[in-house]
Parts: C-alpha cells; sequence; structure tokens
C-alpha cells in the first residue's frame, strides 16, 4: 500500500493511531444516565433519560422498551454555522445509531415505555457519529440500563491507497487529490467482538475492508479501555 | 459475616467464571463465566452474584414505600405517578376505608399526593397498597425530591440518619425509596431545617464520615442532637462504604 502519495498524515500520527481521547460520565446531572466522548477535537455529549412511558402510545410495544435516538450537530459546532433542527444527515444517523446501540441494549424488562438517548455535538472534526456512539454507550450503562455488553466506535477510512484509522476533517472531507477518501464507522460490540455497525459509502476493495476493520477492532480495543476507565472512576464525581 | 466481594463492573465484564455461580439481578450467564449486564456495584454472596446500580431512574421493589402523586382513577383504583418507568396502580380494595366507586375522586383527586407501599412488582406495572400505619394521604408538610441512589444513606443503617434528623428538627421525616422525602412539622422553619439537612446528605452522599458532618450541620442550625451513639456506630460503617 506504500505506492499511494498519502504517505503521511495531515497531523502526524501513525497510520493506525487514534487521536487523544477522553471519557467521563455523570455531566448532566439531571439526566438518569449522561458522558461526554472527546477524540481530538470532536466531542460529543450523550444524555439518557428513561425508562418511561412512551407516548404517543401507538408506538409503544407491549413486549419491549424500545430505544430512541436523537442526534444533532450544535449550530456554532462546524465552522460555517449549520441550521439547528432535524435534518437528512442527522435523522440518518440518529437510526444508525439507535440500531447500533439496540443490538446490546435489553429493554425487555420495561414493556411500554421508552430510553431516550439524546446525543449533541458541540464541536466537530470528523467521526462525530462514532464519538457519538460511544458516549451513547457510555450515558446508557451510566443510567443504569441493562446491555448485554457495551459497544465501542471509530472510524476507519482508506486516504488514496493508505489505510488510516480515525480520520479527522481534512482526512475525511478536503482530501481530494488520488484515489479520495473513503470513510468507514465501526462499532464493535466489547464482549463477543462483532460488528453492530458498518457504513460505508465510497471505493474500497475487498482485502482493503477486511484489513480496515481489523484495524478498527484493534483500535476498538483502546476505546474500550478508555470507556471502561470512565465508568470505573466515576463514582467519586458524579452525583 | 460472610465475605463480600466488591467491585464496579461495566456492561458485559465478566464478575466471575464457574458453574456454581448463581447470576442474580443485573447479571446473566454465558457459558461459564457469570457477566454483568449493567453497570454497578458487583456483589458476590454465597455464589450468589448481583450487580447493585449506582445511579439510573428508579426500579420498585416489593416492600419500597413510594411517594407519588395521582395521576388517574380509573373504574376501580387509582393510577400513581412515582417517577418509574410505568405509573403504579392503587385499588379500591387495597384503601383503609370504604370508597363508593361512583365518588371516588373524594377519596383521593387528580394531584394529590400518597405515600403507598409496594405490594408487587411485574413487567407490565406495579401494584400498590396503603392499608397500613404510616401510609395515606399526605396533608401539608413539604416534598423534597432527591435520586433514588440517595435514598439509602438519608436512611442511613437501620434508619439511623432520618432518626437523627426527626430528632433534632421534631419533624416527621417519611423517606420513599423512589426518591421523595416528605417532611411534616409543627412549624415552617423546622420543616426548612429538615429539608436543608436531607438536601446536605444527598449532595454529600460518597462523603466519608458522613453521619459526622451531618451531626455538625445540625449543631450549626442550632439544633440539638441527640443519640451520640448511634452516630459514632455508623462511622465504621461508612468506611467500608468507601
Amino acid at each position: 500500500m506504500a505506492e499511494g502519495i498519502y504517505t503521511k498524515r495531515e497531523d502526524g500520527r501513525g497510520f493506525s493511531e487514534v487521536r487523544p481521547m477522553k471519557a467521563r460520565v455523570g455531566v448532566v446531572p439531571s439526566a438518569d444516565g449522561s458522558a461526554i466522548f472527546e477524540t481530538g477535537k470532536t466531542k460529543a455529549i450523550a444524555v439518557v433519560r428513561g425508562p418511561r412511558t412512551l407516548h404517543p402510545q401507538h408506538m409503544q410495544d407491549a413486549k419491549t422498551g424500545i430505544l430512541r435516538v436523537s442526534y444533532g450537530m450544535m449550530p456554532f459546532s462546524v465552522e460555517d454555522r449549520i441550521r439547528p433542527g432535524p435534518n437528512r444527515r442527522s435523522e440518518e444517523i440518529s437510526k444508525v445509531t439507535e440500531w447500533a446501540l439496540s443490538s446490546v441494549v435489553d429493554l425487555s424488562g420495561f414493556p411500554n415505555t421508552v430510553v431516550d438517548v439524546f446525543v449533541q455535538i458541540p464541536q466537530a472534526d470528523a467521526g462525530t457519529r462514532v464519538a457519538g456512539i460511544n458516549a451513547a454507550a457510555l450515558a446508557l450503562a451510566h443510567a443504569g440500563i441493562p446491555m448485554r455488553e457495551m459497544v465501542s466506535a471509530i472510524g476507519v477510512g482508506k486516504i488514496d491507497k493508505t489505510l488510516v484509522v480515525d480520520l479527522n476533517k481534512y482526512e475525511d472531507s478536503t482530501f481530494h487529490d488520488g484515489e479520495g477518501s473513503t470513510d468507514i464507522p465501526v462499532v464493535m460490540t466489547s464482549r463477543t467482538k462483532e460488528i453492530a455497525l458498518l457504513q460505508l459509502d465510497g471505493k474500497i476493495s475487498v482485502d482493503e475492508l477486511k484489513a480496515a476493520i481489523e484495524m478498527a477492532k484493534k483500535a476498538c480495543g483502546g476505546i474500550l479501555k478508555i470507556q471502561m476507565d470512565a465508568l470505573k472512576n466515576a463514582g467519586g464525581q458524579d452525583e | 459475616m460472610a465475605k463480600e466481594k466488591r467491585q464496579i463492573v461495566i456492561p458485559g465484564e465478566v464478575i466471575v467464571s464457574g458453574n456454581e455461580f448463581l447470576p442474580g439481578d443485573g447479571a446473566y450467564r454465558d457459558g461459564v463465566d457469570v457477566v454483568a449486564n449493567r453497570w454497578g456495584i458487583a456483589n458476590i454472596f454465597e455464589k450468589h452474584v448481583r450487580v447493585v446500580p449506582v445511579s439510573g431512574a428508579y426500579y420498585p421493589r416489593r416492600g419500597n414505600t413510594i411517594i407519588g402523586t395521582i395521576v388517574d382513577i380509573t373504574f376501580n383504583g387509582w393510577l400513581i405517578d412515582f417517577g418509574g418507568a410505568q405509573n403504579a396502580f392503587l385499588p379500591v380494595a387495597e384503601v383503609p376505608r370504604y370508597v363508593n366507586k361512583n365518588e371516588m375522586a373524594e377519596f383521593l383527586n387528580f394531584g394529590e399526593t400518597v405515600i403507598v407501599k409496594v405490594w408487587d412488582v411485574k413487567s407490565r406495572g406495579v401494584d400498590v397498597s396503603m392499608k397500613m400505619r404510616g401510609y395515606g394521604k399526605i396533608d401539608g408538610g413539604m416534598i423534597v425530591s432527591v435520586g433514588a441512589n440517595q435514598v439509602p444513606r438519608i436512611i442511613g443503617k437501620e434508619g439511623s440518619m432520618v432518626k437523627m434528623i426527626k430528632d433534632a428538627t421534631g419533624c416527621d421525616v417519611t423517606v420513599g425509596q423512589n426518591g421523595k422525602v416528605w417532611i411534616s412539622g409543627k412549624d415552617t422553619d423546622k420543616e426548612v431545617s429538615a429539608k436543608k439537612i436531607v438536601e446536605f446528605i444527598a449532595e454529600n452522599v460518597l462523603l466519608p464520615g458522613l453521619t459526622e458532618k451531618v451531626g455538625n450541620l445540625i449543631k450549626e442550625m442550632g439544633l440539638e442532637i441527640s443519640e451520640v451513639e448511634i452516630i459514632a456506630e455508623n462511622t465504621d460503617d461508612e468506611e467500608e462504604f468507601e
């Protein structure tokens, strides 16, 4: 893969090196659970409320509680102001986050209820959906919601012909030379190491995709450690 | 005392391995491993493994005392909102006196607050009763809302903390396990003092030697405190908690 033109990363990281990450739970005292997750300049805050009775009533499921995720970027999170409120992109991300988290969350003990997860991005520098999922998983755990396991998320991608982990804004959207950039968000479960979400738009060969997923797997192990530390050291600060 | 092992676990973490262990609340079995399915403090007691939540919403259990508000009146009972996932149901048969089914609102009307006991917890809802002493409609006083996870500290070991507040302020203090505390006293000043003490405890649940600090707070307020023995006995327990 050395023949590509992207031989050195824009911010000087190694190709399989993630940005510095930070996580903390209990950032919103009024919520049932909350967490903040940062990778480099990207920040995500997740808040969990519930389980509580679901309205409108026709959405209720008599067999299980449901998970409802809402993702949004704050107007000042990017360089140009973005229009607040739901848009096509945020609706999509809310939905895929919901699917990824539903695979580990077990709400069968709370029929007819909803657990609301609100993800907000106060500062964006690519990889907001994966940061959002990491924060949401932490917030769900912090809220004491039954989960079979945790999830960790990471963005991997291909810049020209080079596979990289945790793309930043330049790599994700500014780089257009050579073969351009492809971005693949991957969500992994912590115990069974299964893929809970994999999105891919762009071009990549089968072998490269396999290699990229291997890289994501490795990176998710590191993220899980950060999430674990955040939860284990939480007792002292929150509530 | 049997040896108890305590550790903070995250969902998906193996608490202990071995077929002899029995997964309880907040844990499940996967092969030989007993795995946590929520975040909390893992408690292994005589091969019985459970995870005690340390944050999050209130989950009712049988025998809990809860304080809630009437939100609906049905043909055979009342629905009570207590801040949980579902509303609690109080049947007419579970109130201490005969109520005419046509005049149910005269006994308990919308928006009125009651202290009830959890009788049964099903996944579909909670049945409650108020047929015992100390339960019933709340009249006067004030309600302080704290987190459901702070409640054990407000009650203290064998009710020592509540007793301390009661003795110092002369107020009647009822703690609902859902995080609502009802304070009722002869005058508002005393009620406000009791409220301040409860809020102090709720903000400092993880403080070591909390009982002593609450004692100091009571003294600062110019109230008298008795039962020094209980305070001394209780500090040991708090060290263990840390």
